[in-house]
Parts: structure tokens; sequence; C-alpha cells
């Protein structure tokens, strides 16, 4: 699910010419750190699509005999818990395995609800302009000055906690960059002479949009949605790790470090390795994304 | 001048406004505030509630009053503590405020000093060691971060204590935490603000009058690279409080965002609203005298 980042560069190609598209891929080609964050990143999607297959316990089945097992290289440790297993004797590693699940999937749709509200707003914002544009503008505004992360907190306790409500609460908080890149887009083109032209010969808004708004901004918004989808995996861990987290059976990360945290003086494990996930996750995701930012941003060629 | 800063103040007023809906609306969100906080409450008892609460009345009057009494520090009484909400959230600022500030200035002692050495020794081993340290810091959970100085800091080497805000030495590891949650950021900024000018043709100018090197660098070059900075400062001072919040919550600090969360976890919506309402004025105020500051210091728009 993470890995449909990977194409981007080839779809934002469109725009460009074939040769330009090569040369993008030679760009992205060229960084092991870029290549390396990719191979995690798949990875950890692959673990995540396949987890009853990769993780070696039912994750909720817990064990008194086996509790507070510390990590197969640690005295104590065995080898059939490799990272070791909780409080109640769950295992850890198998834990953190159908955790990505939970991270990706919030990531990813959160992502794709403020690409969809955001485009939407800044097309809206562009053509419409005026009051309209001041409205939205304002929205932006108003967005901007409350702490994300306080606003989302609040928001998901008052609906009741659901993977659904955290989804669209993330989108909602992080749309305003795409309304701002696709309404300066817009702006810019309405000043266009061919564009007046293309008007005046009775070419309508919807294919001005398809031709000229969206595959301008298509680089920005892969680049930005894809460092996005790594802000929306931390703010979703932190939810959850205050403790308004999905209100699923499955473990999440967050859920897992909050756990965690009660025992950090008996298990140090406990909070480590969860947040090591999320760290190899997000790392993957800002590397990929940074490289992409390098490779599509026309002002580095 | 005048026209921009009357435009700066009609915006500060009108997002003012927007703060106080959005605070508005956690109560309303989810549909009936009453039902959520008790469920299981006869008819009777629900409506007492709701009628104690306002609750009854259109939603246009509801806001009226919320945003009047709100002008006047009046949220209500907190459901849980026997106090007015507006003052339980005014007793835990200080600490806070204190927490933010303390951050911010230990991210810009790092980032200030170590974005300009990277920036003018470009591609030199500081400066790869500090990309390398900038995506780490970036790709951290905050609340991660703060758990893993716990680990080594006060579990295995005992020198600070684990949680608290009573002694200096207490305050050291959120203020480290949540410092270097917002100094990546800021490492970048300064870095690549301080490489778009020192290719300038003024720092060329004086460098070809003689002015010695360190003189070019940390004064032609910074105070125009600084400039980004300032209004990366204050929509920083937003995240920060976010991560204020979040830091709070795993050291313990008696502050705001520990306040709220736990708020939050007991559906105390007069505590929440004061709290959530109090911090976005704190951030649009702040984003406000940021813009004052630019103006001033940017000459462009100052003599225009």
């Amino acid at each position: 699910m993470a890995t449909r980042v990977l194409p981007s560069p080839a779809v934002a190609g469109l725009e460009a010419r074939p040769r330009a598209r090569s040369r993008v891929a030679r760009k992205l080609v060229a960084h092991p750190a870029a290549i390396a964050g990719a191979l995690v990143l798949l990875a950890v999607a692959a673990a995540a699509a396949w987890a009853p297959y990769v993780a070696p316990h039912d994750p909720a089945r817990q064990s008194l005999v086996r509790r507070f097992t510390p990590p197969a290289w640690a005295p104590g440790g065995t080898l059939a818990h490799p990272l070791g297993t909780d409080q109640v004797g769950r295992d850890v590693l198998s834990r953190i395995v159908y955790g990505a699940r939970i991270s990706l999937l919030v990531g990813v749709a959160a992502v794709a609800v403020s690409v969809v509200v955001g485009v939407t707003l800044g097309l809206v914002s562009g053509f419409a302009g005026g009051r309209v544009d001041v409205a939205i503008m304002t929205i932006v505004d108003v967005t901007l000055s409350f702490p994300q992360l306080l606003l989302a907190l609040a928001f998901v306790a008052a609906l009741g906690p659901s993977l659904v409500t955290i989804i669209v609460v993330l989108g909602l908080t992080g749309w305003e960059r795409y309304a701002r890149v696709v309404r300066a887009e817009v702006l810019a083109l309405r000043e266009k002479e061919f564009i007046e032209a293309a008007r005046a010969l009775g070419v309508g808004w919807g294919r001005m949009l398809l031709r000229h708004v969206l595959p301008n901004t298509l680089s920005s918004i892969t680049v930005m949605s894809t460092l996005q989808v790594a802000q929306a995996i931390l703010q979703e861990a932190a939810l959850s790790f205050l403790g308004v987290g999905s209100g699923g059976t499955h473990p999440t990360w967050g859920q897992m470090i909050a756990l965690g945290r009660d025992f950090v003086t008996v298990a140090w494990w406990l909070p480590t390795f969860p947040g090591l996930a999320i760290l190899v996750t997000v790392l993957a995701i800002n590397l990929v994304g940074d490289r992409l930012r390098d490779a599509l941003d026309p002002r580095t060629t | 001048m005048t026209a921009f800063l009357l435009r700066r103040l009609v915006r500060f007023l009108v997002v003012c406004v927007g703060v106080s809906v959005v605070t508005f609306a956690i109560l309303h969100a989810s549909g009936d505030p009453v039902a959520l906080i008790m469920p299981e409450a006869p008819k009777a008892d629900r409506a007492v509630l709701r009628r104690a609460l306002g609750l009854h009345d259109p939603l246009p009057v509801q806001f009226v009053r919320f945003v009047t009494h709100a002008a006047r520090g009046d949220f209500g009484q907190s459901f849980f503590h026997r106090e007015p909400a507006f003052r339980l959230v005014l007793e835990r600022m200080p600490t806070t405020l204190t927490l933010t500030v303390l951050s911010l200035a230990f991210a810009l002692a790092v980032a200030l000093p170590v974005g300009v050495l990277s920036a003018v020794r470009r591609n030199s081993l500081l400066d790869q060691a500090a990309t390398v340290a900038v995506f780490l810091g970036q790709s951290m959970p905050v609340f991660w971060t703060g758990i893993m100085l716990i680990l080594l800091f006060a579990v295995h080497w005992r020198l600070l204590p684990v949680s608290g805000w009573t002694s200096w030495s207490s305050v050291v590891l959120p203020t480290v935490t949540l410092g270097a949650f917002s100094a990546p950021l800021l490492l970048r900024i300064v870095r690549s603000s301080m490489l778009e000018v020192i290719g300038l043709d003024y720092v060329r100018t004086a460098r070809a009058k003689g002015v010695p090197e360190r003189w070019v660098i940390w004064r032609h070059a910074l105070t125009n690279a600084a400039l980004p900075l300032v209004t990366v400062l204050g929509l920083q001072f937003g995240l920060l409080l976010g991560g204020a919040v979040i830091t709070e919550s795993v050291f313990a600090v008696p502050g705001v965002g520990r306040l709220i969360v736990g708020a939050i976890r007991q559906l105390d919506f007069p505590v929440v609203q004061a709290g959530v309402f109090l911090l976005a004025m704190i951030v649009v105020t702040v984003n406000f005298v940021v813009d004052l500051l630019y103006v001033y210091l940017n000459p462009q728009i100052r003599l225009r």
C-alpha cells in the first residue's frame, strides 16, 4: 500500500517528455539512501500485508510463564521470542508486525483525505476567487493556528476513537499545503494568455484543469504527500500513545510504547522496539520523499 | 505600510473568531455531548444537565454566549475539579510556556551554529553528520525520544530524575526532548537560507572589501539569513506547544498539555475548551507579533 508511493516519479513524469522522465529515474537511482529507504518501505509494507505469515506468534496470545522475556541476545532471552515478550507474555515482534498494518493504513488513508480536500478547496479557491477565496484562505489560517495534535486529540475524543475518526481527523488537519499549491497554480494560470485564448475558443474549466493545473502541480503534490505520510504515521503514534487510539483490538506502535513506558525500569525492550519500528518506517519514507523532491524539483535540474 | 499593518490586524481578528468557532465545535462534534458525558443516566438527569449547560438553546445563541463568556475568560466549571476551567488552565500555563521557551532556546542554541557552519563548510564531515542527524531527528516520535532519554539518563546512569517538574535537574530531560523535536527543522532552515545568502553579491563585496570572514558570515550573512527563520519560529511555536502536550505526558510535567490530555480522557469539556482556546490564542498572537517583527526587520516592507 505504501509502495504505491514509489511509482509516482513515473506518474509525475507524465508532464515531462520521456527524456525528462528517465532523468528523474536516474536521479533517484543514483542515491543509495533513497534506494535503501524504498527497500525498507517495501519490506514494512510486505510484512504488514502478510502479517499472519510473517509474525512468529499470535500477537494476542498471552503466557504468564513467559512474561518479560528479554530479547534473544540478552541473558535469559530465547530465539522463540526474538524481541522478547511484554508484561503478559505476548510476543513483541509479532505485535510490531501487526502494528505496521494500522500505521501504514492510517498514514496513507489520512493523506488521501488531505489530498482530496486540499486539491478541491485549492481549485475552488483559485477559480472562484473573491469572497470564496478569502473564506477558504481564512480557514487555512485558522487551522494553522491550532497545535495540530491538540486539535486532533480533542476531536478524536469527542467523536469517539475509531480508525475512521483518526483517518478523517488527521486528514482534515493537513490539507492546507495542497490547497495553497493548487490555488497558486490556478492563479498563475489565469493570468496566462494562452488560457485566455483557450477560454475564448470555448475550452471548459474541466479540461483546463486536467490539461494544465493538475499536471503542473502533480510533482509538488507527490512530494508533499509522501512526506505527509511520514508525519501522519508519527501523529497516529502520538494519538495512540496518549490513549486516544483506534480503539481496535490490534496493537498499535504508539500504544505499545505507552505500555512500555510503565515498565521502563524493568523491561527496556518494551518501549524501545516499537519506537525503532516507527523510526525506521518514517525515516524510510522521509528518505524517499526527500529524494523525490530533489529529483522532481525543476529548479535543481 | 499602514495598509499592510491594517490587513494583518483584520486577519488577526478574523482568525480569532475562527479559533472560537473551532473551539466551540469541539463540544458539539459528537452531536449530543450529554449522551457522551453521561451515557447511562436516566432521561430526567440528562435533561437537567442539558439545561445546566445551556444546550437546549439554538446553536447560534449558544455560540454567541460561548464567545462573550470566553472573552471574559469564562469557560464554565470543570466537571471534575470544582474550579473554573479557565483558572485550572491559567495556573498551569507558566509551566508549559517555560518548557516551550526553554526548548526553543535549546533548539536554537544547537541549530544556529551547526546550521551556519554546515552551510559555510558545505559537504564537510560536520555538514554530513548534521544532515544525518536532521533526518533521524525528524523521523523520531517525540514521546519515544523522551522515553529513550529516561532509559539512558534516569534508569541506566541514574543522573537525572525520571519525571516531575520540581528541581532544575528534572527540567533537563523534557527540555532536551522537546528541543530535539524542533531543532532539525530549524537547522534545515538556517542551513538553506544561509546557503542562499552566502552566494549573493553583497557577501562577495564584503569579502572583497577585506571584511574578516568571521564578520562576513556571522554579521553580514546571518542577519539576512535570519529573516525566513523569524517566520518559521512563529509556526514552530504552534508545533512546539503540540509537542509540549506529549512531552508533559511522558515526563508527568504539571502543565496545560497534561491537564488537557487528562480532561480529554474524562470528557471534561470546559477544561478541554479552555485549554485548546488559550493555546490557540497564544499561537495566533505569537504569529501576529512575528508578522510585525518581520515588517520591522525587513526594510523591503518597512520602507514601502
